[in-house]
């Protein structure tokens, strides 16, 4: 009996020995050279694996990122200038700091001001409702309310709102790694610039349908009247389809569009102050007073000298 | 033996043939019609008209945009509003060209009379083009033009050409009363569409639900003296009226994925299709109007009416007394493969053959719950899928799996989705499934013909 066991364990043991002794020298032989570096860059990376960088995970990226020749193409949204700090560190390129950005929900159409038109009651999903048609509201344009977004981000950055039945965005959580916005079947999401201290200002409608249309369908709804295009002295406002667009690298957060818009599709978030209507409109008012006699005085002279 | 369907899947629906003794009636003229330029499948027709133009009933609005794609005609006379985007049925844009009626005067050349013109033209190709300029389109529901389904490719050659009368769908009668009222012109338009095809032998599938019809077209095709023109008497069974399903069933042939019913020898046309070929090519009278069924078992004045193409929805109902006031939802088409319709302001187009009125209770869908792996839905499928496996591969986007297990053969038909005791929404997920595997497959053969034109 105590043979037995005594053989047993010298046998596995020496089995073990003999076959760590194969592993070792197979592995010496059969080595990958592998860039030291690749592992360096993971371990920098966040983790996430969300695929934000438009790469398969962080793992895929230190791969890229290693053999690309520069840093310009590769960015990781999710760890942000930090990261790419120490990744330029351990590759020894040179980073350009981008500006941080934040997922932005471009629909305005709450339960109230975009009343439902008909009830859907097929497969809870964006994608399936839009393959269908064109949705339970007015608007072909807008939110679905499904939900895709949601089911799509892997921070917990999304929920819906009940009371208004759009997803809400939490600007803490937000990565910006843009799943939300592949998720989306109408791309209402968009990624912006987070801006200075948070603050941004952004047109938060899509439709595209002439104003009469847009309006019917939804209260709330940017109707393409161009007062915007025509308050704004920055020239941020694009103005096409319709539909106001702010580019966020022009706009100077004056809040004076979001002041004029009739229908309150422009939003200002995370400014300091409430918008003061009023006193922005006076300004303005103000502004072409003074701008109307400054040309009324410089036709005068040119009339003179006419007579 | 009892009579032929086809070989896999299908479901036994109730028939609810509620509205079949309704003769077809003509709705009056709406006062002003919207006609879509994207009738058909294909490239949407190109509007060769202008707002302030005066039209003629039977006139050319929009040409072909492309070679599948079809002429599009007024369906009334009347003076052009505008021709702008408008809400389609499921709240889309989508051109259209609106048209104020005014009177009722047809262009020059169209016959109107009622005679019967039975001598057929000897000269194939001037038929085909007559179908082509008469814009017409597959009417079954499907809407692909018909002149390019009647002219196959070099090298394939047709067996048979199939008169689908199955009607298979629930509800739906308009097929029925044709084949009843205008059986001749019906059997006329196979006579033509079998001459086309080189004089094959042509069948006329109709199921034993509709015995009148059948034994109507027996007694019409007698009557006309035509040779080579049977009636077969089908197996009620859904769908049979599936271009594929009714090729198995009456040809006991296989189409095999991604080809055409020509690569097995058979052509198959609708009820409705022979019809308008007939008034294409022997009153030259293009596709302007179509027969509805408008039913449901809520709804107090079932009809099967004859509608201008472009008319609105709403009109058509309140032509009937309005929607009742339990009615909750309006489908275009039949209660199987139909759509639900978003907003009923949308006018009809070439392909609508029914408008189903149903109730909340009829129509509501039961709380999905989760799959007991019975298999219920695959033996439903009569294209051989598996719905449950490409339910969930289309919910995890994997194209790949999803090509190869076939989910581009999917027909839409919802048996599985009909079959589902766990109530689960098999089709609107493998729908979105089979869209991106159209998509790889589309933008794979026009990789193809690139690659083959460059090397030329």
């Amino acid at each position: 009996m105590t043979n037995i066991i005594i053989w047993t364990i010298a046998t596995i043991t020496v089995l073990g020995l003999v076959l760590a002794l194969v592993l070792y020298l197979v592995a010496k032989k059969f080595k990958v050279e592998e860039d030291p570096r690749i592992d360096d860059v993971e371990k920098a990376m966040p983790g996430a694996n969300c695929g934000g960088c438009g790469f398969a995970g962080c793992r895929a990226f230190a791969e890229a990122a290693v053999k690309a020749p520069n840093l310009d193409n590769n960015y990781c949204p999710v760890g942000g200038n930090d990261v790419m700090a120490k990744v330029a560190a351990i590759l020894g390129y040179e980073v350009k700091a981008k500006a941080p950005q934040v997922a932005v929900v471009r629909c305005n159409g709450s339960c109230e001001s975009r009343p439902k038109v008909n009830d859907y009651d097929g497969a809870a999903s964006c994608k399936v409702k839009a393959a269908l048609y064109s949705g339970d509201t007015g608007c072909s344009y807008g939110c679905l309310g499904c939900g895709d977004c949601v089911a799509a981000c892997q921070f917990g950055a999304l929920s819906m709102d009940p009371a208004t039945g759009l997803p809400v965005v939490d600007e803490e959580k937000c990565t910006a790694c843009g799943a939300c916005a592949k998720a989306c079947p109408k791309g209402v999401i968009e990624l912006r610039p987070k801006g200075p201290r948070g603050m941004r200002e952004f047109v938060s409608c899509i439709n595209k349908d002439k104003g009469a249309v847009a309006k019917k369908a939804c209260a709330s709804a940017c109707i393409g009247c161009g007062i915007c295009f025509k308050t704004c002295t920055h020239g941020a406002i694009v103005f096409e389809n319709n539909v106001a667009y702010i580019d966020p690298a022009k706009c100077k957060l004056c809040r004076e569009c979001e002041a004029m818009c009739p229908t309150g599709a422009i939003h200002g978030v995370n400014f300091p102050k409430p918008l003061d209507k009023e006193a922005v409109k006076a300004r303005i008012a103000d502004r072409k007073k003074k701008a109307a006699e400054a040309a009324a005085a410089a036709k005068e002279p040119s009339k003179k000298e006419e007579q | 033996m009892g009579n032929r369907t086809f070989s896999i899947g299908g479901v036994h629906p109730h028939d609810n043939k509620i509205s079949r003794e309704c003769r077809i009636e003509t709705l009056p003229i709406a006062p002003t019609v919207y006609i879509s330029v994207a009738q058909h499948i294909g490239a949407p027709a190109k509007p060769v008209v202008a707002p302030g133009d005066k039209v003629k009933v039977g006139q050319v609005v929009a040409e072909p945009g492309g070679f599948v794609s079809a002429f599009i005609h007024s369906s009334v006379s009347g003076t052009v509003k505008s021709v702008a985007p408008r809400a389609d049925l499921a709240g889309n844009p989508q051109l259209c060209i609106e048209i104020a009626v005014d009177g009722n005067e047809w262009a020059e050349g169209i016959d109107t009379s009622d005679t019967l013109v039975k001598d057929i033209p000897a000269d194939n190709k001037a038929i085909i083009e007559k179908i082509r300029l008469g814009g017409v389109v597959g009417l079954g529901g499907a809407t692909f033009p018909t002149h390019v389904k009647l002219s196959p490719p070099p090298g394939s050659k047709c067996e048979r050409v199939i008169i689908n009368g199955c009607e298979c769908e629930p509800y739906l009668t308009s097929d029925f009363r044709t084949l009843l009222e205008k059986g001749e012109q019906v059997v006329i338009g196979a006579a033509i569409l079998r001459q086309v095809m080189g004089n094959v032998p042509c069948t006329i599938a109709i199921e034993e639900n509709k015995p009148e019809a059948i034994a109507h077209i027996k007694e019409v095709i007698a009557k006309l003296g035509y040779e080579g023109i049977e009636v077969m008497t089908m197996k009620m069974m859904y769908p049979q009226g599936g271009e594929k399903q009714l090729i198995d069933a009456v040809m006991h042939r296989q189409v095999g994925s991604g080809a055409l019913p020509i690569s097995v020898g058979a052509v198959v046309q609708n009820v409705a299709t022979a019809l308008a070929v007939y008034e294409a090519v022997q009153k030259n009278k293009p596709v302007i109007d179509n027969s509805v069924t408008v039913t449901g078992a809520c709804f107090p004045h079932q009809a099967n009416l004859l509608v201008r193409v472009g008319t609105p929805l709403r009109y058509i109902l309140d032509y009937l007394g309005g929607l009742p006031d339990n009615a909750a939802k309006v489908i275009s088409g039949g209660p199987m493969m139909g759509k639900a319709v978003a907003n009923l302001d949308a006018a009809t187009v070439k392909g609508t053959g029914a408008l189903l009125i149903l109730t909340e209770e009829e129509t509501r869908r039961a709380p999905e719950t989760n799959c007991i792996r019975c298999g219920k839905c695959a033996d439903a499928c009569p294209m051989g899928l598996e719905p449950f496996l490409l339910n969930k591969l289309a919910k995890a986007n994997d194209v790949e799996a999803l090509e190869a297990n076939a989910a581009q053969d999917c027909i839409e038909c919802g048996c599985c989705l009909y079959s589902c005791p766990a109530h689960i929404p098999l089709l609107d997920n493998i729908r979105m499934g089979k869209g991106a595997v159209m998509g790889v497959l589309r933008a794979r053969a026009a990789a193809a013909r690139a690659a083959a034109e460059a090397k030329k």
